[in-house]
């Protein structure tokens, strides 16, 4: 476990010395690079803030309201068979669905049941390991005007379930 | 999508609430969630910001032309179809490290350029090739180094180790690669 924590905590310092090490090596003005895409990630962080209000607001009426502990409880027999906890469930729902929606839901879960419990771990680590599986698929056929997508669809969803699944299984193993 | 579920969520959440007597409860929280969309955004902002600094200065090196060519068999073995489409593989390739390097926004130009790129050579221009499926599955599973958003939510969460599921990551994202990439395998011959 220690050395997976060792492992997990050098990968950023290791990566950001090999990047200074090329742009040093190449004479690109290093800090200049550095200072033009925090900017651009300015953008990015603006342009997401109006989503996660929205996505908040649903989010948390879903929980206030007792509604989501309600449909949890319905589903839960089925999940505790398979050893998968039922509060991830709507995070499973959503993640291919839309990625802000999923993102806000991920923080709801970790903010309830703790960032570095089992749960939130899986939470963590199904929304590093999947993708917005519909909205990536929706832009690449819709640029090249193909509308028969063949099995792409099911392909796609198959390696999200394969990704979540994992997900829970590793966390499971290493708590 | 939003537009159908969002209102939807909020509709049987809200009639929900006024049915069981947990209206006081929603009301409150209405104003509790705008708040921690800020809250979540500060701290965002930070992580977000520092990343893209730093793979800005990646993306001005050499590293993704190195990494593009470590890629070749890779590529090879994915789209046997693309064997003499020169300009298709580059770009596929430098898709692929743009996404490896978390370089979101250079990377979905570059997919979108490829996937013109393979279209040309398309016969039937309805239907996707075995390549552009397999290209797409490819971005649908997430292959990064450093998932940087995650970890920046986790560090805003006050976690005690936000770095702490890179392996477990990783992990997960190959082994849902290699489930996308076998199933379009497979399912190419048949469908």
């Amino acid at each position: 476990m220690q050395i997976v924590n060792y492992l997990s905590a050098s990968a950023i310092p290791i990566i950001i010395l090999i990047i200074l090490y090329y742009g040093i090596k190449e004479k690109q003005k290093v800090f200049d690079c550095f200072l033009e895409g925090a900017t651009e990630g300015v953008k990015i962080v603006v342009g997401l803030f109006p989503t996660l209000i929205g996505i908040f607001l649903a989010v948390g009426a879903l929980r206030t309201s007792g509604i989501l502990d309600f449909i949890i409880g319905l589903i839960s027999p089925v999940t505790n068979l398979l050893k998968i906890p039922s509060q991830i469930l709507p995070l499973a729902m959503l993640r291919p669905i839309s990625g802000s929606a999923s993102m806000g839901v991920a923080v709801d879960i970790m903010k309830q049941y703790g960032v570095d419990t089992t749960l939130g771990m899986i939470t963590s680590v199904i929304m590093g390991s999947t993708e917005t599986t519909f909205y990536t698929i929706a832009i690449y056929t819709a640029c090249v005007k193909v509308k028969k997508i063949r099995f792409v669809l099911a392909a796609a969803l198959l390696a999200d379930l394969a990704g979540m699944i994992s997900s829970v299984i590793i966390c499971q193993i290493m708590s | 999508m939003l537009n159908i579920i969002w209102p939807i969520f909020i509709g049987i959440a809200f009639i929900y609430a006024l049915l069981t007597g947990n209206v006081e409860k929603v009301s409150n929280g209405i104003f509790d969630s705008a708040a921690s969309a800020v809250e979540l955004t500060l701290t965002f902002f930070g992580t977000i910001c520092l990343w893209n600094g730093i793979m800005n200065i990646a993306k001005k090196t050499t590293l993704m032309s190195k990494l593009t060519k470590m890629l070749q068999p890779a590529i090879k073995f994915l789209f046997p179809e693309l064997k003499h489409n020169e300009q298709a593989k580059e770009e596929i390739s430098m898709n692929v490290v743009a996404n490896l390097l978390g370089l979101g926004n250079a990377a979905t130009p570059l997919g979108l350029k490829a996937m013109e790129t393979m279209q040309k050579e398309n016969p039937k221009k309805d239907t996707l090739t075995n390549s552009m499926a397999m290209f797409i599955v490819l971005n649908t599973a997430s292959l990064q180094l450093i998932p940087t958003n995650v970890i920046a939510i986790r560090s805003s969460l006050g976690s005690i180790a936000p770095s702490g599921v890179i392996l477990q990551v990783w992990v997960a994202t190959i082994i849902a690669a290699t489930v996308g990439i076998t199933a379009t395998k497979i399912m190419m011959k048949k469908f």
